[in-house]
């Protein structure tokens, strides 16, 4: 990132008044970086942006409420940042938000692919055009163009939708809406056999880690997740194919309308089950019907919990 | 062995306890014949049917569902039926993302009064069920199986 000593100035100049400051840093290898949580001016100078920097960080601030925090956000983690400010799970007043332009976030995923065995990373450099990697003595140079996430290639909001420190000069998007959900439309195309038969092979995998909905900054419930409450008993301990995917299709409900498509929950899926189509799904119907998208405005009300008395976009059946 | 077998399928319709329950007892009253596929499920409003009850019905080998509330702006509480219009209508939108024909869900609205009108959306929607047939399940042990297992490990 170009302008990160402001980043960094800015974050000290405002340290005295938080109590902690969230960002990220480097971790266990070059090849990944790691939630950071500053509370002295040392640990501001380990401070990391780039396009390793993938988590959400607005997954920690609910937690966090009532203290003073501090957050670096990109684009996306700034629409999480506005649904939580929505739902009243965290007060404006006690979080100051450092945005950024983003220009995208690697896909592990991807690199492991292209690279094979991730395991000794020796040296990562990261630059806009590509990824230089070093493993196991072995040089690697990836276009970034072919380790970007999906979601940044179509991203429309790469610059923080609301800050109260913004770093650097802003981004232009350049994706439509529609963009963003050629790979649902995609698979819409399949028969109703053929999308039965691929979520049942893919649901099989489901380990019920829950890392998906530990990693979703708008799973809010943790302790209370029906996924684990035997009151109401929702799911089984079984690692039956129907109770994993029935949990995948809770966590997408329990989402809808409020979804920002950050993609962390698949990211953090260990097994790669593509659930962000769900998300995707519910997120193009509300679109379509209520003509609202989660986490632009921190005034709106997720259309869920609202209704109006004639509906002139739901078309309901006639007998 | 049952004499429908084979000739019913499972669809469960969840009916709110002010007006659809009351229809459709007025249809009963009143002798108007209906298929017996549909086992009912009386809830206190529209309103408390979370879209997931669907869902888990269906994939517990439900062939179909039905959802039936007051008319909006009749609702016993006042605003149940029209949270319950926006959730079920996503739903609909959702289902056939998981494999699940649309058409084996629906949602309508039939008041106290309208016997006739419940014995209609009954026999439509029954005639619809069957036109697709028995759903796919989710291959797995049998809830007997599962029951009996418990009781051996009590």
């Amino acid at each position: 990132m170009k302008n990160l000593e402001d980043l960094k100035k800015q974050i000290k100049d405002g340290l005295s008044e938080l109590d902690v400051v969230i960002g990220w840093t480097d971790s266990f290898d070059p090849l990944h970086a790691t939630p950071h949580f500053m509370r002295s001016e040392a640990d501001v100078d380990k401070l990391k942006v780039d396009a390793l920097c993938v988590h959400n960080l607005a997954t920690y601030l609910p937690s966090l409420k009532g203290k003073k925090v501090g957050i670096v956000v990109k684009g996306c983690d700034s629409r999480s940042v506005v649904e939580l400010l929505q739902e009243n799970l965290i007060n404006r007043d006690d979080v100051t938000i450092f945005g950024f332009g983003c220009t995208g976030v690697v896909d592990q995923t991807k690199i492991r692919r292209a690279v094979g065995d991730v395991g000794q990373v020796e040296a990562c450099e990261v630059s806009d055009a590509e990824v230089k990697l070093s493993v196991a003595g072995k040089e690697h140079k990836l276009p970034m163009a072919d380790v970007i996430a999906d979601k940044c290639q179509t991203c429309r909001y790469p610059n923080a939708v609301v800050s109260d420190q913004f770093v650097g000069d802003e981004i232009k998007a350049t994706a439509s809406f529609e963009d963003g959900y050629k790979d649902l439309e995609e698979f819409e195309a399949k028969s109703t056999e053929e999308k039965f038969g691929f979520w049942l092979g893919e649901m099989d995998r489901c380990i019920r880690c829950y890392a998906c909905r530990n990693a979703c900054p708008m799973c809010v419930c943790r302790d209370h997740c029906v996924a684990q409450s035997r009151d109401p008993h929702w799911l089984s301990q079984e690692a039956h194919v129907r109770d994993k995917w029935m949990f995948q299709v809770i966590h997408a409900y329990h989402l809808a309308g409020r979804c920002t498509e950050c993609g962390e929950c698949q990211r953090a899926c260990p097994v790669d089950i593509p659930i962000l189509l769900f998300k995707k799904k519910f997120n193009k119907e509300i679109k379509e019907v209520f003509n609202y998208e989660a986490g632009l405005d921190p005034e709106a009300k997720p259309p869920l919990q609202t209704f109006k008395i004639d509906e002139p976009t739901i078309k309901e059946k006639e007998w | 062995m049952p004499v429908l077998e084979g000739k019913e399928l499972r669809i469960v319709g969840f009916l709110c306890n002010w007006c659809s329950y009351g229809g459709a007892d007025t249809a009963g009253v009143g002798r108007f014949t209906q298929p017996t596929d549909l086992r009912v499920i009386k809830v206190p409003c529209s309103g408390r049917i979370d879209p997931l009850f669907i869902v888990k019905t269906l994939m517990s080998g439900a062939d179909g569902v039905l959802v039936s509330g007051c008319h909006p702006n009749d609702c016993h509480y006042a605003e149940g039926n029209f949270y319950a219009r926006r959730r079920l209508e996503m739903l609909k939108r959702f289902i056939p993302m998981l494999g699940i024909d649309p058409d084996r869900f629906d949602y309508t609205w039939v008041s106290a009064s309208e016997g006739q009108r419940w014995q209609e959306v009954v026999t439509k929607f029954t005639e619809q069920i069957h036109k697709l047939g028995p759903a796919q399940k989710i291959e797995g042990p049998e809830a007997e199986e599962t029951l009996k297992l418990m009781e051996a490990s009590l």
